[in-house]
């Protein structure tokens, strides 16, 4: 293994110097006009993204990594997730964690030239919330007062009865072109940490006049300027912001962003050095990757978040003995090596490791024990003689490790399994809000931002039960809701945390899920680049990419 | 001939009409729910998911939709895709793609196909005709999805000489996946050439050709090849019309964004109007190149009149 990694880097070096010896214009894939081009250019991978390319509407994955290049929010994240205002904001503060005073930074513009104010933020985050703009990410301001007003109002089949009542939230005021006032339904002391989500994005006048264009040729106030128009099932080109403000400011003078359908044919453009970096890596070359690539492959912990709920509606699995023993006849770590070849890891909180105050002995039920876990069964006086179906959604490639599950229980509890993975993600879902899952269920989650909040109250709060949330499991527990409001009220970070955990073992304690892994980001690149750094989404930080 | 092209032209009318009703009434019939996907792990916010409803008219019964999609149609809007883009940009935009992919690969298909058929037709059981035999019977029966990655990992990655995907080396870069797209057609019509002329060798009027003294070229190029082009014309004219309707394996492998992708990734998201558009188009080529066909027949064969 050591010698063949040795052998491979070398074999890299040796290319590398080789390519370095002929010619420097490797990266000569992109027309620069004569403009000053030392930095060079470089092209990145990603699929279609879902929506236009709009902050506001844009929470996949692909959309993001476009978003992220255009765009920098009031706040950023440090690679151990502590706020970092290197972003737009000066501060972000507030005495009763209610009423928060944001000061903006002087001599940040968009890329058309004008500049960033309070406004830019007011306007942005009124039009994302107001539901007739129909933004996916109008739910991240339901904690602002007024927030029900931009509501429409609906009937129990879904269509608008009456329209919005106001098109402004009550809770936000531009104080000055600097300053801005956001007032809560309730206090959040974890505020600040949020705001740093695509969401909360600045947006210049010029989208309002014209939204629809802004989508296709989005301007933003971030290290790279889109130059023209994104082209669907292609991708585009964004240039260097000369004027950019911040700190992390692009090293390179453009960079293409690829869309490509087939992952392996973006595996294969990327052995072939026509793509420079790709942070999605088809299952079966996984293995053979870090070998292949040498020192241009990185592995880093990403936020994403795979679990198994449980439907606690489901006379079955209303004991919380019974979940506490399905997971306890789990051998994840078993799992991750066999099923993924060690490409994700085994989950033992429900935290991720990427946040701060995320424990990896949190659960007290996950590490595998089969004699305590048949006593659980015992004692709750399961019937083992039905089968167990397990739910999963068809495509995704699920089926592998569902199954491994499910050869597990059979093994340890002694009941069969039937697998239910024949739906898509538009039937699974609905489904499962309609309370129809009857065994356990694959889900998912990956954060919107830093916070052990973001992965508790979302998922498992009362409130947060379907259709209002992700809380599939239907779990409810005042007590948990408690904890968690009171983590929200906290005077600090350390005591938010305290408070977060001690509902975190509570969550676990009651098991309506099951943790099973954490997700961690591959990523290899061409020899054209250097400085390649994903950060805790899993997005390629495509400012700091070098151009050799 | 005029009359008869016009009224086969007028025919495709309620053709089309028939053709998106039931396009349009299969994606309606799909199951699931294509907003709560959209969504994904987290839903939308209830207001959000009703506007979004509503501007899709996903609420309405399917004929109200329908009816709504023919009153857009009328003025030529094919409606929008979720992320409110013209369907019309998104085929303006793919179907010169798919157009250039289907060029290269019905010339391959054509050329090809034809010259191994008749050489192989004219030297029966020769040395030639058992390799077209068996080269042709590998090609039928190798996926198209292994054709693909096998002929981009070899000959665009080991060997370099055609770009792994994309498109941005102009016509070359449908070099190969036109000829990967032409393959198994290709296959097909060296065979029904082969046998064709294989069989009209031995018809009387090549005799009499023969024994007027014409030379050996004209016998076969004049009076072989077109008495024997007209099952050929027939395949490659409805291969034409299936081509223009896009390669979803070949555009995926290639990474080319042509107008399979985009019907493929449309039904997935349960795009109604993007789906209805192309499939529709795709109903229209069919049908144009299918009365291209009917029209050389005549040209082929004098005996074949349409007055």
């Amino acid at each position: 293994m050591k010698l063949s990694k040795r052998k491979s880097s070398l074999v890299a070096t040796a290319i590398a110097a080789a390519m370095l010896m002929t010619a420097c214009g490797g990266s000569d894939d992109s027309g620069d006009g004569g403009a000053a081009s030392d930095g060079g250019s470089f092209s990145i991978y990603i699929g279609e993204p879902e929506n236009p390319i709009v902050p506001g509407n844009t929470s996949e994955s692909e959309g993001s990594q476009v978003v992220e290049a255009l765009w920098t929010g009031l706040v950023q994240y440090a690679d151990d997730s502590s706020v970092q205002y290197t972003g737009v904001a000066e501060s972000i503060e507030s005495d009763d964690a209610t009423t928060w005073t944001v000061k903006l930074k002087d001599g940040w513009t968009f890329h058309d030239g004008t500049p960033v104010t309070a406004a830019s933020f007011v306007d942005a985050w009124n039009y994302t919330a107001l539901s007739t703009n129909a933004q996916g990410g109008s739910y991240f301001f339901a904690n602002v007062e007024g927030y029900d007003a931009l509501q429409a109002e609906t009937d129990d089949d879904g269509n608008v009865i009456t329209p919005p009542a106001a098109e402004e939230m009550t809770g936000l005021e531009v104080v000055d072109d600097q300053t801005f006032t956001v007032t809560l339904t309730a206090p959040f002391a974890q505020y600040p940490v949020t705001v740093g989500y695509n969401a909360f994005y600045p947006l210049p006048e010029s989208f309002f006049e014209d939204p629809e264009a802004a989508g296709k040729t989005p301007v933003g106030n971030g290290p790279f300027k889109a130059d023209g128009e994104f082209v669907p099932g292609q991708g585009f080109t964004l240039s260097r912001y000369d004027d950019y403000a911040g700190e992390d400011a692009a090293q390179a003078d453009s960079v293409e962003f690829k869309v490509y359908t087939d992952i392996n044919t973006a595996y294969t453009d990327t052995q072939g050095g026509n793509l420079d970096i790709l942070n999605n890596i088809p299952p079966d070359a996984i293995s053979s990757a870090p070998d292949e690539f040498g020192d241009r492959y990185g592995e880093t912990p990403s936020s994403s978040f795979t679990y198994m709920g449980f439907p606690t509606y489901d006379p079955r699995y209303a004991d919380k003995r019974v979940r506490q023993a399905f997971s306890l006849a789990i051998d994840r770590e078993a799992i991750t090596e066999a099923i993924f070849n060690g490409t994700r890891a085994p989950a033992f909180s429900v935290i991720a490791p990427v946040v701060d105050g995320s424990r990896d002995d949190a659960c007290q039920y996950c590490q595998v024990d089969v004699e305590r876990a048949n006593e659980l069964l015992d004692e709750a006086g399961f019937d083992r003689t039905q089968p167990v179906d397990l739910w999963f959604n068809a495509g995704a490639g699920h089926d592998a490790w569902v199954e491994a599950v499910g050869n597990q229980l059979r093994e340890n509890l002694g009941v069969e399994f039937t697998l239910q993975g024949n739906l898509d993600f538009s039937e699974y879902l609905p489904l499962g809000d309609a309370k129809g899952y009857t065994g356990p269920f694959r889900l998912g989650w990956s954060m919107d931002y830093p916070s052990p909040q973001n992965y508790l109250e979302p998922l498992y709060s009362t409130q947060a039960q379907p259709p209002a949330g992700s809380n599939s499991a239907f779990y409810s527990n005042p007590e948990f809701d408690a904890l968690v409001a009171e983590g929200n009220a906290a005077s600090s970070n350390d005591e938010a945390i305290d408070l977060y955990q001690q509902a975190e073992d509570l969550l676990l304690e009651d098991m309506p899920i099951m943790p099973m892994f954490f997700g961690l980001e591959q990523t290899v690149w061409s020899e054209n680049v250097s400085d390649v750094k994903v950060d805790i989404f899993g997005r390629v930080n495509v400012a700091s990419v070098t151009v050799k | 001939m005029g009359r008869f092209v016009v009224r086969r032209l007028l025919l495709t009318i309620p053709v089309l009409l028939g053709a998106s009703f039931l396009i349009f009434a299969m994606v309606y019939a799909l199951p699931g729910d294509p907003v709560r996907a959209l969504a994904g792990d987290r839903p939308l916010a209830p207001a959000v998911v009703a506007q979004l409803r509503e501007d899709f008219n996903l609420n309405d019964p399917l004929i109200v939709q329908y009816a709504k999609y023919l009153g857009g149609l009328a003025h030529f809007d094919l409606g929008v895709d979720f992320s409110n883009r013209p369907v019309l940009d998104t085929i303006s935009q793919r179907l010169p793609v798919t157009i250039k992919l289907t060029v290269v690969a019905v010339l391959f298909e054509t050329i090809i196909g034809l010259a191994a058929g008749v050489l192989a037709g004219i030297r029966r059981n020769s040395f030639f005709d058992n390799l077209v035999l068996v080269s042709t019977t590998l090609i039928i029966s190798i996926p198209i999805l292994v054709l693909g990655f096998v002929s981009q990992y070899v000959f665009g990655l080991k060997f370099g000489w055609f770009p792994i995907a994309g498109i941005n080396d102009g016509w070359y870069s449908y070099l190969l996946p036109g000829l990967v797209l032409a393959s198994s057609s290709l296959a097909y019509v060296a065979r029904l050439t082969r046998t064709s002329i294989a069989e009209n060798m031995r018809a009387d009027y090549v005799r009499t050709a023969r024994a007027k003294g014409l030379p050996n070229r004209t016998v076969i190029l004049r009076h072989t090849l077109r008495n024997s082009l007209i099952p050929v014309v027939t395949f490659i004219g409805a291969d034409v019309g299936a081509l223009l309707g896009g390669a979803i394996v070949t555009e995926a492998v290639f990474n080319i964004p042509g107008i399979g992708r985009a019907v493929f990734e449309a039904v997935g998201q349960q795009e109604g109007a993007v789906v209805v558009g192309i499939v529709t188009l795709m109903v229209f080529f069919f049908i144009f190149f299918n009365l291209i066909v009917d029209v050389l027949y005549a040209v082929l064969d004098p005996r074949i009149r349409y007055d």
